[in-house]
C-alpha cells in the first residue's frame, strides 16, 4: 500500500502484492457471480408498490457498496493486525505522513458519496412525487387506532388496537394519502410498501402510493405513542379496481347511508359499532 | 492564539455559508435561527481571539521553540479545596426539586445558592484556600 | 504475572525538582481527608475519577435495564414487565446511557483527568466550576433516576421525549418532570465542562505545546467542548419550553394553542445530532491514542486527523433533520447530502487508524484489542449509518430495529473504546494495572456479544419489527432472532461483570510504574498517579509526542518520509511561523 520504503526489488514486490490484492478482491466477486446472476436481497424485500421496488434496488446498490468498502477495510485491518504483530523490542519506522495516499482516501469517498447521493435523489424524487390521482384516502391516526376515510364517498374503515382495521385500496392506480393525527405523533408504516411516514398532529402529510400486487399487507405504528403503541396495528388490502369500486359502492345502499347519517350525528363510539361489517375483526392475529 | 482564533472563525464561516444555503432553500425558521446563533457563537470568541492574536506577541505555548523556563512564573490561582461548588450544586438540586415537588423547595435551594455565591466570591478575593 | 506486564521500557522516576509550574507547588497537599476531601476537592484528577466511577455505575444501571428489556423481548408475548413498565425501562435505558454514561464518562471523566495533563497544565482552568459540574451531574443523575420511586413511575416517552406525547395530558406525573429536571442539571454540568475544556486548552498549555502539537485526544476534546457549547444550550432552552408547556399553560409544542409539535423535534435534534459527535469524538481520540501507542508509531496523518475532527464538527450542525426525514416537513436533499458527507471525515479517520497500525509493532494488550474491536464495530455502525442518510432508505427503515441496531453498533463501539481508555489510562490514574488475562476475556465477551447482539436486530428491522414494542404477538417468527440478540446481550452483561471482577481482583496488585506502555504523550512523563498539580518537571516539547521524543530521541517522527532537520543540540529544527 505504501510506496516510500520499498526494498530495492520494489517493482517485483509491488507486483506480487498486486496479485495478492487482485485475488483478494476477485474471490468474493466470483462467489457473488456464482451465487446466481441476481443481486442478493441483503435481507430486504421487493415489496408491493412501484416505489418499494425502487427502494429495494437502491437498498441493493447501497449494500453492495457497503459490503465492498466494509470488506476492503476489514481486509486491511486483518492484514495489519496479523502481519504487524510485535515480534520483539524493535521500534518501527516512524513514518507519519503520506500525502498522496491521504488525498486518495479523501477524494475517493467524496466521489462515492456523490454517487450515492445521485442515486438517492432519483429514488427520492420518484417516491415523494405527488401526481394527480383519482383515488384519495384520508388516514387519521389516534391513540390507539386508525381511521381511513375515502373523500367523495361514504366509505370508511375504523378500528382500535386489537381490531386491526383493514384499509382497502385499488391496485395499479396512484392513490393519494392525506395522513393526520388526532393526538400524538404516530408512524404509518407498511413493511411491504418499504415506506413509513409520521402522522403529525396539526400537519397533513401527503404522499402517493401505487400498489402493484394485490394482497393483504400488515401495517403498524412505528413511532412511540404511549401505552398501547405495541398493539397499534392495521392491515392494507390491495384489491383489483373493480373490487375496489364494488366495495366503495357497497356503502351507497340507502340502508347504509341512513345508518351512516345516523351514526354521524351520534358519538364516535357508536360509529365504530357500525364498521366491523366492513372487514374489521376483533381477532388477535394477522 | 492565531490557531484558536482560526478554528472558531472557520467553523463560524462554515456555519454561516451552510445556514445561507439552508435558510434560503428550506424557508424553515427554527433550524435557520439556531444555525445562525451557532455561527454567532463561533464568531464572538473567535473574533476576540483574532483581535488579540494580532496585538500581542506569541505566548510561550504558541512558540514552537519555547523552552520550559520561558513559561516559568505565576500562572494563576488554583484553589486546593473549596466547599462552595458543593453548596451551589446542592442549591441547584433543590431549585430543580422545586420544579417538581413544590415551590417551598426554593427556600433551601436559593438560600444555599446565594450563600455559595457570597462564599465563593469571598474565597476568590482571599485568593483561594490554597 | 508476566502476562500483566512486559513493557519494553521502564523509566526511572523523575526526581522532585524545584522547576515547578507554580510558585506554591507543595509535594504533599495538606487538606481535608475522607468524605470531606471528596466534597471539597477542586483537583481535576479527583473530580474526573468521581465522574468516571459515577458514570460506570450509571452504565451498570443502564445495562441492567437493557438486560430486562432483552429478557422481555425473548418471547413474543413477554410478561416479565407490563407495557407501561416497558416504556419506562427503554426510556430510562436510553436516558441513562446517553445523558449519564457515555457523555459524562468521556468529557467529565477521562477528558477531565487527561486533557490538563496531556497539555502540561496544573489543573483545569476553572477548578471550582469543574467541581460544580460534577455536583450538578451527580444530582442530575439522582433526580432522573428517582422517577422510579414516584407514584406514576419514571418518564416513559422515550429518551427523545417527542411532543406532544411528553405534554402534561399524555404524560402526567412527576416522573417526567424529574426527567426534565435531571436533564437540566446534567445539561448545565456539560456546558460548564465544555467551557472548562475550551479555556484549559486555549490558555493553559505548556510552553512549546502549540495547537498542532496537542495529542489527538485533546484536539477531539477541544472540538467536543466547542460542540457542547453550541448544542447544549439549545437542549436546555427546549427543556424549559417543555416544562412551561407542561405546567405554565404555554402552547409552544401543542396544536391546540397554535403551537408546532415538530418544533420540539427540530430543537431536540439540533442538540441531538451534535450530541452524537459529542459522544463519539472523545472515543475516537482514545482509540487514536491507544492505536498509536501500541503500534509504537506516531498517529498516521496527524493533521488529516485534526482536519477530519473539525470537519465532523462543522458538518454536525447541519445534519439534525436526518432524524426527521419521515416527518415529511424537512428539506430532504440538504440533510441527505450533509449526512452522507460526514462519511468522508469518518473514513479519513478509519484509514488513518489503519495507517497507524501499518508497519507498526502491534502489542495486543487489552487496550489495543478494545481499540481494534472499536474500529471494526464502528465500521459496521458507520456503514449502516450511510443507508440512513438516504431518505428513501430511511423511510424504509425508520423507527424499526434497523435503526436500533445501527446506533447500538456505534455506541457499543464507543463502549469498547471507553473500556480501552480505562485499561490504557487506568494505570496513569491509579498507579496500578488491571489484570490483562481477565481483560482479554472481557474483550472477547464484549466484542462477540456485541456482534451477536446487533446482527439479528438489523435483520429484524428489515423484516419490519418496530422500535419500542414490548410484545410482538403478530409475528412470533421474530422470536428466534430476538433470542439470539438476547443471548448477545447476556454475553455483554458477562463482560461487564468481568470488568467489575477485574477491578476487584487487581485492586492495588500490579504496580504500573510511570510509563508501562512506552507511551508517547505528555501525561506519561509524570508520575502514576500524578502529583497535585500534575508535574514535577516538563520535557522540551518539540512534537506532539514529547514523552516519546524524550525516551527515544533517535526515533523521532519522519515528516513526509524525510528525517527532520536537527539543530546543534539535537533538537528538531522548527521554522516558527
Amino acid at each position: 500500500m505504501q510506496t516510500p520504503a520499498l526494498p530495492p526489488q520494489g517493482a517485483t514486490v509491488r507486483a506480487r502484492r498486486w496479485r495478492h490484492l487482485r485475488r483478494a478482491v476477485a474471490l468474493p466477486l466470483a462467489a457473488l457471480a456464482l451465487s446466481g446472476c441476481t443481486i442478493p436481497s441483503f435481507y430486504a424485500s421487493e415489496g408491493a408498490t412501484s416505489s418499494s421496488k425502487s427502494v429495494y434496488h437502491l437498498w441493493q446498490w447501497f449494500s453492495i457498496g457497503a459490503v465492498i468498502i466494509g470488506g476492503f477495510v476489514c481486509i486491511l485491518v486483518a492484514y495489519a493486525v496479523l502481519r504487524y504483530r510485535r515480534k520483539g523490542d524493535h521500534i518501527p519506522r516512524q513514518s507519519q505522513y503520506q500525502l498522496p495516499l491521504e488525498l486518495a482516501y479523501t477524494i475517493v469517498p467524496i466521489l462515492i458519496v456523490f454517487g450515492l447521493f445521485a442515486a438517492t435523489l432519483v429514488v427520492e424524487n420518484k417516491e415523494t412525487a405527488n401526481p394527480a390521482t383519482k383515488v384519495t384516502i384520508n388516514v387519521n391516526a389516534f391513540q390507539w387506532g386508525w381511521k381511513f376515510t375515502y373523500p367523495g364517498t361514504n366509505a370508511f374503515v375504523y378500528g382500535q388496537t386489537t381490531q386491526n382495521p383493514e384499509m382497502i385500496m385499488p391496485a395499479g392506480e396512484n392513490v393519494h394519502f392525506n395522513l393526520t393525527s388526532s393526538d400524538v405523533i404516530h408512524g404509518f408504516y407498511v413493511h411491504d410498501f418499504n415506506f413509513s411516514r409520521y402522522a403529525l398532529p396539526g400537519v397533513r402529510n401527503e404522499f402517493t402510493i401505487l400498489a402493484q400486487n394485490e394482497g393483504t399487507y400488515f401495517g403498524q405504528c412505528t413511532q412511540l405513542c404511549g401505552l398501547y403503541h405495541s398493539l397499534m396495528y392495521f392491515r392494507v388490502k390491495v384489491v383489483s379496481q373493480s373490487q375496489y369500486a364494488a366495495w366503495i359502492a357497497s356503502f351507497n345502499n340507502p340502508a347504509d347511508e341512513a345508518a351512516a347519517k345516523a351514526a354521524a350525528k351520534t358519538t364516535y363510539q357508536q360509529t365504530s359499532s357500525v364498521v366491523p361489517t366492513h372487514g374489521s375483526t376483533t381477532k388477535f392475529g394477522r | 492564539m492565531k490557531v484558536e482564533a482560526k478554528v472558531l472563525l472557520y467553523l463560524g464561516l462554515f456555519f454561516g455559508i451552510m445556514n445561507a444555503v439552508y435558510w434560503n432553500w428550506s424557508l424553515e425558521n427554527a433550524g435557520g435561527v439556531m444555525m445562525f446563533a451557532g455561527m454567532l457563537l463561533c464568531f464572538l470568541p473567535g473574533s476576540y481571539y483574532y483581535f488579540w492574536s494580532r496585538r500581542m506577541k506569541a505566548r510561550p505555548e504558541d512558540d514552537p521553540n519555547a523552552t520550559q523556563t520561558s513559561g516559568a512564573g505565576f500562572i494563576g490561582t488554583f484553589p486546593g479545596t473549596s466547599i462552595w461548588p458543593f453548596t451551589l450544586g446542592m442549591g441547584a438540586f433543590f431549585v430543580v426539586l422545586a420544579l417538581v415537588f413544590g415551590i417551598w423547595f426554593l427556600i433551601p435551594g436559593l438560600g444555599l445558592a446565594v450563600w455559595a455565591l457570597f462564599g465563593a466570591t469571598a474565597e476568590g478575593r482571599r485568593g483561594g484556600t490554597h | 504475572m508476566t502476562d500483566v506486564l512486559d513493557p519494553p521500557v521502564q523509566l526511572p522516576p523523575p526526581p522532585p525538582s524545584h522547576e515547578m509550574l507554580e510558585e506554591h507547588g507543595h509535594d504533599e497537599h495538606h487538606g481535608p481527608t475522607g468524605i470531606l476531601k471528596w466534597i471539597t476537592t477542586t483537583d481535576h484528577k479527583i473530580i474526573g475519577l468521581s465522574y468516571t466511577v459515577t458514570s460506570v455505575i450509571m452504565m451498570i444501571i443502564g445495562g441492567a435495564f437493557a438486560e430486562i428489556i432483552r429478557a422481555q423481548l425473548a418471547s413474543p408475548n413477554g410478561t416479565l414487565v407490563s407495557l407501561s413498565q416497558y416504556n419506562e425501562l427503554f426510556t430510562m435505558h436510553g436516558s441513562v446511557m446517553i445523558y449519564l454514561f457515555v457523555g459524562p464518562f468521556a468529557f467529565g471523566g477521562l477528558a477531565n483527568i487527561m486533557v490538563p495533563i496531556q497539555i502540561g497544565a496544573p489543573d483545569m482552568a476553572y477548578p471550582r466550576l469543574n467541581a460544580l459540574s460534577y455536583w450538578l451531574y451527580l444530582t442530575g443523575a439522582i433526580t432522573m433516576l428517582s422517577g422510579f420511586f414516584t407514584a406514576g413511575g419514571a418518564a416513559n416517552f422515550g429518551w427523545v421525549a417527542y411532543a406532544p406525547l411528553s405534554n402534561s395530558v399524555n404524560t402526567p406525573g412527576s416522573g417526567a418532570d424529574l426527567w426534565i429536571g435531571g436533564l437540566l442539571l446534567t445539561g448545565f454540568s456539560a456546558i460548564f465542562t465544555g467551557v472548562n475544556i475550551c479555556a484549559t486548552v486555549f490558555y493553559l498549555r505548556a510552553p512549546g505545546m502549540t495547537m498542532f502539537r496537542m495529542p489527538i485526544f485533546t484536539w477531539n476534546m477541544l472540538v467536543t467542548g466547542i460542540l457542547i457549547l453550541l448544542a447544549f444550550p439549545v437542549l436546555t432552552a427546549g427543556l424549559i419550553m417543555l416544562y412551561c408547556d407542561r405546567h405554565f399553560g404555554t402552547h409552544i409544542f401543542s396544536v391546540q394553542g397554535g403551537g408546532v409539535p415538530v418544533l420540539w423535534q427540530h430543537i431536540f435534534w439540533f442538540w441531538g445530532h451534535p450530541e452524537v459527535y459529542i459522544l463519539a469524538l472523545p472515543f475516537f481520540g482514545m482509540a487514536t491514542e491507544i492505536i498509536a501507542v501500541f503500534s509504537r508509531k506516531p498517529v498516521f496523518g496527524y493533521k488529516g486527523m485534526v482536519f477530519a475532527t473539525l470537519t465532523i464538527a462543522a458538518l454536525s450542525l447541519g445534519v439534525w433533520a436526518h432524524h426527521m426525514f419521515t416527518t415529511g416537513v424537512v428539506l430532504l436533499p440538504f440533510f441527505s447530502i450533509m449526512s452522507l458527507l460526514i462519511a468522508v471525515p469518518t473514513g479519513i479517520k478509519i484509514f488513518n487508524w489503519i495507517g497507524t497500525m501499518w508497519r507498526g509493532e502491534i502489542w495486543f494488550s487489552t487496550a489495543m484489542l478494545m481499540a481494534i474491536g472499536f474500529l471494526i464495530t464502528f465500521l459496521i455502525g458507520g456503514l449502516t449509518g450511510i443507508y440512513l442518510a438516504s431518505p428513501p432508505l430511511d423511510f424504509f427503515t425508520h423507527d424499526t430495529y434497523f435503526v436500533v441496531a445501527h446506533f447500538h453498533s456505534v455506541v457499543m463501539a464507543l463502549l469498547m473504546a471507553a473500556m480501552g481508555g480505562l485499561y490504557y489510562w487506568g494505570p496513569k490514574i491509579t498507579g496500578y494495572l488491571l489484570n490483562e488475562r481477565i481483560g482479554k476475556m472481557q474483550f472477547w465477551f464484549l466484542f462477540i456479544g456485541t456482534q451477536i447482539f446487533t446482527f439479528p436486530l438489523y435483520v429484524l428491522g428489515l423484516e419490519g419489527m418496530p422500535r419500542r414494542v414490548a410484545i410482538y404477538p403478530h409475528d412470533p417468527q421474530w422470536k428466534t432472532l430476538n433470542d439470539w440478540s438476547t443471548f448477545g446481550a447476556i454475553l455483554i452483561g458477562i463482560s461487564t461483570i468481568l470488568f467489575v471482577v477485574n477491578v476487584a481482583v487487581s485492586w492495588k496488585k500490579y504496580p504500573s510504574g510511570d510509563n508501562p506502555w512506552d507511551a508517547q504523550t505528555l501525561e506519561w512523563f509524570t508520575t502514576s498517579p500524578p502529583p497535585h498539580h500534575n508535574f514535577y518537571r516538563l520535557p522540551q516539547i518539540r512534537s506532539e509526542r514529547p514523552t516519546w521524543d524524550h525516551n527515544h530521541p533517535e526515533h523521532r517522527s519522519l515528516t513526509h518520509g524525510k528525517h527532520p532537520e536537527l539543530t546543534e543540540d539535537g533538537l528538531e529544527k522548527v521554522h516558527s511561523s
